[in-house]
């Protein structure tokens, strides 16, 4: 374990939760790059996925893929393919906001959960990703300094819909697979849905109806007097 | 009814429609269903029909039309027969109360509300074929934001979004204006309110929305949708009465509130497209 536990002569109870700490770590983490592993993205995407039913906000899956990675491998030995996950996993965690989580997903592939991404925004994310990994140098040996590129496939969580990590993350994929046939090092997203309309756009439309402006709530309310024959009377919810 | 196309347009929506314009046509669409969109292009079309001007109004609403209702129309021949080869255009093209052209869709018209390339390619060739002999073109568009209602928007010039004080009428009007900005990258979308209670509500409501835009919404980057308010429909009760009689309110009732205001939006569409008064 990579942790210095606490003395239990001296404490007990830091002692366990140091223990537990470290397991919790042990569970979530990958080793190699200190990214979430696979399982904990799963219950992260779990999480989203009942997020973005309850909410509507936009969530975006990203795949990252590094380009030719056996290569790298083959060529200069795993501790400097080693070296490579780790240098593209940190440039990642740095792309991203704190509340984003990006995980080790398989051999050479990440994964990345980015909650309330609108859809510009998901674009710009992506392809800053895609270039900040492209910019980065990984000296492997003396003298001998890596150059890689990602391909990146993504794809918006259906909102307002519960959707399954399966049927999620295989948009995802497919776009990943679009953008290695594109010839790599490039970025290809599932066109997210245009028509959702945000909470906090909702809110500010109708706001002031809730703060009971008098005004509308009147206007509303007034319609019944106007003249609705039969009454139906447009509420105000 | 309107609800009805909504479940496949959320996937539709994803298509981006680019804009082409075809001269002096306007769509009228609303997102949400039942604002009064065909009443309201029904009365302005005549409204500018009264005005002197040539006008088409061509049921756009493939899927689920009601133009026909509206204006108490059932001809044998329609737009169906013009798509699948069965008449000629200028035999479903019929004469309507208000003094303007009709072009309605008919009830096969079913099969053709999804946007395959056959349907675009015929739409385009009746719309082609249209437009030059009339002033004004109004494309009464089906509810929802399907691929056929970009599609039918992306031929207009100019678009009206009509929309009720209702929170739910707002948020569709709302998203349709989003996906106009968006996919057709619109840089003006017209507005109008349907059945306000109180002088001025269209405008609070309009500028409520248009601040919303502001801050959400880009058509192009650092260019934000514009909205130009033209007018609201005070609620009426000649309206409903209009309605169930299957008349024009500018027919039966060309003095009441809510036509004088149809007619003033008229005028101003008229200004829009034609800004030197031919």
């Amino acid at each position: 374990m990579t942790h210095a536990l606490p003395d239990p002569e001296i404490s007990t109870a830091a002692y366990l939760q140091g223990v537990i700490d470290g397991l919790c770590e042990l569970s979530l983490k990958d080793p190699l790059t200190g990214l979430a592993n696979r399982r904990h993205f799963m219950a992260v995407m779990e999480r989203t996925i009942d997020m973005v039913a309850r909410s509507g906000d936009p969530a975006l899956l990203l795949m990252f893929d590094i380009d030719h990675f056996k290569k790298v491998n083959d060529t200069y030995g795993h501790p400097a393919g080693d070296r490579v996950l780790q240098a593209v996993a940190s440039t990642l965690m740095k792309c991203v906001r704190p509340m984003d989580t990006v995980a080790r997903y398989g051999g050479e592939e990440f994964a990345a959960i980015l909650p309330n991404c609108h859809g510009h925004y998901g674009e710009s994310v992506a392809e800053r990703i895609r270039q900040a990994v492209e910019n980065l140098s990984v000296p492997v040996a003396p003298g001998v300094d890596l150059k890689v590129t990602v391909s990146v496939g993504g794809a918006y969580a259906p909102e307002w819909v519960r959707s399954t990590t399966a049927l999620w993350t295989e948009r995802a994929d497919s776009q990943l697979y679009v953008a290695k046939a594109a010839g790599r090092n490039c970025v290809a997203l599932d066109q997210p849905q245009e028509i959702f309309v945000s909470a906090e756009e909702k809110n500010m439309l109708f706001g002031h109806l809730a703060l009971g402006d008098p005004a509308w709530i009147e206007s509303i309310a007034g319609d019944t007097s106007a003249g609705n024959a039969n009454g139906n009377a447009q509420r105000v919810n | 009814m309107s609800d009805a196309l909504k479940s496949s347009s959320t996937e539709a929506a994803t298509v981006a429609v680019p804009l082409m314009p075809l001269g002096k046509v306007v769509a009228v669409t609303s997102g949400k269903g039942g604002v009064g969109k065909t009443f309201f292009s029904a009365n302005m079309a005549a409204a500018l029909a009264k005005r002197g001007l040539r006008v088409l109004v061509l049921d756009a609403d493939l899927g689920l039309a009601n133009l026909d209702v509206v204006l108490n129309l059932y001809p044998k021949i329609t737009l169906h027969d013009v798509f699948t080869g069965k008449a000629k255009l200028e035999e479903a093209v019929i004469k309507a109360p208000g003094g303007f052209s009709v072009l309605l869709a008919g009830s096969g018209m079913v099969e053709y509300s999804r946007l395959t390339p056959e349907v675009r390619g015929d739409f385009l060739r009746i719309m082609n074929s249209l437009v030059p002999h009339y002033d004004i073109v109004i494309l009464d568009t089906g509810a929802g934001i399907s691929d056929v209602v970009l599609f039918s928007v992306s031929l207009a010039s100019e678009v009206i979004v009509v929309a009720t004080p209702e929170p739910t009428s707002l948020t569709d009007a709302y998203a349709t204006i989003k996906v106009l900005a968006g996919q057709q990258k619109r840089q003006t979308v017209r507005m109008v309110i349907n059945q306000t209670a109180r002088l001025g509500d269209g405008r609070a409501i309009t500028m409520q929305l248009q601040q919303v835009l502001d801050r959400f919404v880009v058509s192009e980057p650092g260019k934000s949708v514009r909205i130009i308010h033209m007018g609201d429909i005070p609620a009426d009760p000649l309206v409903r009465q209009a309605i169930m009689r299957r008349q024009l309110l500018m027919q039966s009732m060309p003095g009441c509130p809510a036509a004088m205001a149809v007619t003033q939006v008229a005028i101003k569409i008229q200004e829009a497209l034609m800004p030197r008064g031919g």
